[in-house]
């Protein structure tokens, strides 16, 4: 499963050698992520995301599991026992915005996960299973952040787990049963609490399988690596330990100052203070967004204002949204280029830098503006062009577009005399 | 040094005059700062776990003992466990004060065991030093165990009149918790 001068495990120290006989966990660690996995020796910090993900996953999951041990899934207390971990607690205010924050960091470094595998074609063959099961993850991560905005029982809590469950009331005939099943009432309350509280728990360790998948189906064909040239001999690679755990590390470091900054000098930054007002099922606040990370995605929602044949707006709108991520399960066979560094593909380039990073900055922005012109306009010029270039524009450009000439091997890519002529572009794209 | 840039091997980059390699020094320090950090984040995690600021904020608790009549005993709560208030008759009293300390497992005598002239007043926890139980004895008509004072049903821990261990496994007598009269007929406890 890797390439054949993986260094093998050798132990010599009697433990580790019983250890390896009985049960070969160090054996796997050693393949996985020690000097028995050789990578690309040319990956950029762009490669980092997927080891900052991964902490970020393992940290919600352990703060996650420390508020539970403090907070009832109870609509009559919720509210109170989060003011009790922020205020009673020992080191609880800590625990809660490291976990609330913790939960954006994650959105961070993932959506930075994803725009590499974007602009790489990190999805291309032989690495399709990879990109499906990160887009299963992403799902799974939108569910578990949804449901545990709700644990809070604040204002937005509450009006966001109405507003979300009433996507499903979209669907025809069916959708009010199925809204009124999803809360176990007319209302969000007590069973729709609990039951979220029971999934919030259970879906991260799900993620967690998932993620063991994604490494899985990562390591039967290798890391991909800027030039998107394959490894060809093991001069283009180098073990991970100490290189890659040494580069990850570092952007680690990185990664955490920036998050501890907002947890300890802004916490509320990427709050909203509504929060702080307990559920109250009889008055909607004014301005009613959700969570950053699903700002892109509501604009999609809200941008679909009238009927669309026989299709009425509020349908359509929920269609388009789900779409939206839905379409990237079938990215793979939409890009058919052969090429799969950005690097080489001077329009492709084009139209990522100049039309699909500009239209998810728009929905971006739109998604948390409020309801009202030119947002609206705004976003369904940007819906449109988003789905115009995962639809149209990329399987034509992949048809049409002329590469520009690969380097021969990784090794060339880094050590030729062509080194700057090959890799020096990417910050400008001259074509 | 000059010519490392040329032969330059992960072995001998970075070595400086003293024969100690840069990376060496890197090594440690970014080794050792992640340690230091990783016991930092240590602490708040089992911390969290103590009691919080809430539960010990009712951890003081005034009982009014003016109405025990000797003889008699009351059960009240302190830190959500049983807390026995019991007023010693003179035969009490005397029985508690007749026994040799030295013979005792958990030698305190009487007097050490209650207030400077309140000796009559004999405030424990009603919690079995062995594994916990609730002892039986503060209720009229309970069993008060061999010695007068109190017996634990649980593992048959006898206690005398003063609340020390006398037989079965209990190894301490009954805890005296930390309490002060705050007026001849009200004490605070905690």
């Amino acid at each position: 499963m890797s390439f054949p001068w993986a260094k093998e495990y050798t132990p010599t120290n009697p433990v580790m050698k019983f250890l390896d006989e009985k049960l070969p966990l160090p054996r796997l660690v050693y393949n996985a992520v020690g000097a028995g996995y050789p990578v690309p020796r040319n990956l950029s910090y762009f490669w980092n995301f997927g080891v900052l993900a991964g902490f970020f996953l393992v940290l919600q999951i352990v703060t996650g599991v420390v508020l539970a041990m403090h907070y009832a899934a109870n609509a009559q207390v919720a509210f109170a026992t989060t003011e009790h971990i922020m205020r009673d607690v020992n080191w609880g205010w800590l625990m809660r915005y490291a976990h609330a924050n913790g939960a954006s960091f994650f959105f961070i470094v993932v959506y930075l996960h994803i725009f590499r595998g974007f602009y790489y074609s990190s999805y291309k063959a032989p690495r399709e299973m990879i990109w499906l099961l990160g887009v299963v993850i992403f799902l799974l991560m939108m569910a578990t952040a949804f449901m545990g905005y709700v644990l809070p029982w604040g204002q937005m809590s509450f009006w966001g787990a109405k507003v979300i469950t009433g996507l499903f009331g979209a669907i025809p005939l069916i959708g009010e049963p199925i809204q009124v099943w999803l809360l176990g009432g007319f209302a969000p309350d007590n069973a729709a609490l609990n039951r979220f509280f029971s999934l919030h728990f259970l879906l991260p360790f799900v993620i967690a399988g998932v993620v063991i998948l994604h490494i899985w189906a990562l390591h039967i064909p290798g890391s991909s690596n800027p030039t998107g040239v394959e490894v060809k001999s093991e001069s283009d690679t180098l073990p991970f330990h100490p290189y890659y755990t040494a580069k990850d590390g570092f952007g680690l470091g990185v990664a955490l100052l920036l998050y501890f900054g907002l947890v300890f000098f802004l916490p509320n930054y990427l709050g909203h203070p509504d929060n702080y007002i307990e559920a109250n099922p009889l008055s909607t606040p004014a301005h009613i967004v959700p969570e950053w990370y699903f700002w892109p995605f509501y604009a999609i929602l809200r941008a679909f204002t009238a009927d669309f044949f026989f299709i009425p707006a509020k349908l359509m709108g929920v269609l388009a949204m789900f779409s939206a991520i839905l379409l990237w399960f079938f990215l793979p066979w939409l890009d058919k280029s052969p090429v799969r560094s950005g690097h080489y593909r001077p329009l492709f380039r084009k139209f990522f830098w100049f039309g699909l990073i500009p239209a998810m900055a728009v929905l971006f922005y739109c998604g948390g503006a409020p309801a009202e012109e030119p947002f609206v306009m705004l976003s369904q010029i940007a819906t449109a062009y988003y789905f115009l270039h995962f639809l149209v524009i990329l399987p034509i450009v992949s048809q049409i577009e002329k590469p520009e000439p690969l380097p021969y091997s990784i090794t060339e890519a880094v050590l030729g005399s062509d080194d700057k002529a090959v890799l020096g572009e990417n910050a400008t794209p001259a074509v | 040094m000059a010519d490392t840039a040329a032969t330059a091997t992960p072995e001998t980059a970075g070595v400086t005059d003293n024969g100690i390699r840069r990376r060496d020094f890197l090594d440690i320090a970014a080794v050792s700062a992640a340690g230091i950090g990783g016991l930092a984040v240590v602490y708040p995690l089992v911390s969290q776990m103590a009691p919080s600021k809430d539960v010990l904020a009712a951890s003081s608790t005034e009982v009014d003992v003016g109405s025990i009549e000797p003889g008699m005993a009351i059960k009240a709560i302190f830190r959500k466990q049983p807390l026995f208030v019991r007023r010693l008759t003179a035969q009490e009293i005397k029985m508690a004060e007749d026994v040799a300390v030295g013979s005792l497992r958990d030698p305190q005598t009487l007097e050490e065991r209650t207030k400077e002239g309140h000796k009559d007043m004999l405030v424990t926890m009603g919690v079995c030093t062995h594994l916990g139980c609730v002892p039986l004895g503060a209720a009229v008509g309970e069993p008060r165990g061999e010695f007068g004072g109190y017996f634990c049903p649980c593992h048959g821990s006898h206690y005398d009149t003063a609340g020390r261990i006398r037989k079965g496994p209990a190894p301490t007598n009954l805890e005296v918790p930390e309490y002060a009269f705050t007026s001849d007929t009200v004490i605070q406890v905690g």
